[in-house]
């Protein structure tokens, strides 16, 4: 004898709903705060529907079945905009999860006999079970777009070149300096040389954590390439640790301009460029 | 590798860890790590920047040329003393000759040539032994007031 499912969940379809809001809102890790129980409730309700609409007899087993297609599409949905507002994966597993008990309860007051009982119980755990995956899926797709766009975003702002003063260029290196960064980090400071026609440019490495022979090496070549567009390359912000540090690398240095401060360098390209800042003396009347 | 305990001072090992680094994004959580362990046994800021700068030397040697490999990181103690040793083991295709390596603006690849003899300066004690077609294993130990 075969026992409609889908007849039962579609008359018990408000209980279902009841059963699983009462699951969710039980949980102590439920995020009030980001979402509200009416957002909460409707959501909740939409793949119920769509999940009941689209059970039958046949597909019980087959999760793969192109029958759940909607229901896939909805539950992904509500997984990606879960992982963007910041959800953790233990709150969004317990969405699809609750759904399962809810489900699972239902079916044991419908049904008597012990032995479809257990086939019943059976096939759903599989059906849910296949769900709770897509849906594990798709949040940590969510999670690594984030990632994705916000490594993006860094590379972005990561090397600002900053005219100083007139003819005078300055370029803070926050981070490691690796090749891909050094290529970016030259071509925007040779670019600004030629566009701003400045003929001193500062290296700041203040916001460089280490300093090793890679690092150095970036920056002789930064350097290098700058003497060749004709502008002198300041480099500075170097901390006594790291002088020390390069001492002992054994990094030749020497033949570059380099200040401990920004400050100082600035002074230094004022020096060159025959500029002179100077406090004013007000005339005592 | 009997000749590494010969050559590195006998100590007595309190805290150990190991980290893979197979790429290059590997490099900078390493160092954090590094500097953590630094920290902890409170390593001078000049000494913390050495090691960290001759930990990320050979990470970066490990990548380039070993393709990658494991490191242990130990914290370790001689008397009063307090240390950090790394161990960096990789299996790639060896250094064919060590000697040559150990010097400086020695280079097959396009660097300065600075990172193995350059590091042996930042650190208290420094062994390596490779062997070709096996790999690489370099020790250093940098002392908290080393």
């Amino acid at each position: 004898m075969a026992i409609d499912i889908t007849k039962i969940f579609k008359k018990k379809q408000t209980e279902i709903l009841e059963r699983w809001m009462q699951n969710q809102l039980a949980d102590a890790g439920l995020r009030e705060d980001l979402m509200s129980n009416e957002d909460l409730r409707a959501e909740s309700e939409e793949l119920i529907t769509a999940l009941v609409k689209s059970l039958n007899d046949k597909n019980l087993s087959d999760a793969d079945s192109g029958d759940f297609d909607h229901v896939i599409e909805i539950l992904s949905g509500i997984s990606i905009s879960r992982a963007r507002q910041g959800y953790s994966p233990r709150e969004t597993g317990l969405f699809i999860m609750s759904l399962k008990q809810a489900l699972i309860e239902v079916v044991q007051d419908e049904i008597e006999g012990p032995k479809e009982l257990v086939e019943v119980t059976l096939k759903l755990n599989r059906l849910m079970d296949s769900f709770s995956i897509i849906t594990f899926e798709t949040f940590i797709k969510g999670r690594e777009e984030v990632i994705l766009r916000q490594t993006d975003e860094i590379s972005e702002i990561s090397t600002p070149v900053i005219r100083v003063w007139d003819g005078i260029i300055a370029l803070p290196i926050i981070g490691t300096l690796d090749s891909a960064r050094t290529q970016v980090v030259m071509e925007s400071l040779l670019t600004e040389i030629v566009e701003s026609e400045s003929s001193v440019a500062i290296l700041d490495i203040s916001g460089v954590p280490t300093v090793d022979s890679l690092v150095a090496q970036h920056l002789l070549k930064t350097v290098s390439a700058t003497r060749l567009m004709g502008a002198e390359c300041i480099i500075s912000g170097i901390r006594p640790e790291i002088a020390q540090t390069i001492v002992h690398l054994g990094i030749d240095l020497s033949g570059i301009v380099t200040k401990a401060t920004l400050a100082s360098a600035l002074q230094y390209a004022f020096r060159t460029l025959r500029l002179v800042v100077k406090k004013e003396v007000k005339a005592i009347s | 590798m009997k000749q590494i305990l010969n050559m590195i001072t006998a100590t007595i090992s309190l805290n150990k860890d190991h980290m893979p680094v197979q790429r290059d994004q590997d490099v900078v959580p390493f160092r954090n790590r590094v500097k953590e362990y630094a920290t902890k046994i409170r390593m001078g800021l000049v000494n913390q920047t050495k090691l960290q700068t001759a930990a990320s030397e050979l990470v970066r040697n490990m990548l380039r040329y070993g393709g990658g490999g494991e490191i242990l990181i130990e914290v370790v103690s001689r008397g009063r003393d307090n240390g950090i040793r790394l161990t960096f083991s990789d299996k790639g295709p060896g250094i064919a000759d060590i000697a040559m390596a150990m010097k400086d603006g020695y280079s097959t690849g396009k660097s300065l040539g600075l990172g193995l003899p350059g590091t042996k300066r930042l650190v208290n004690e420094f062994d390596i032994k490779s062997e070709l077609g096996k790999g690489t294993k370099v020790v250093i130990l940098k002392w908290a007031n080393g």
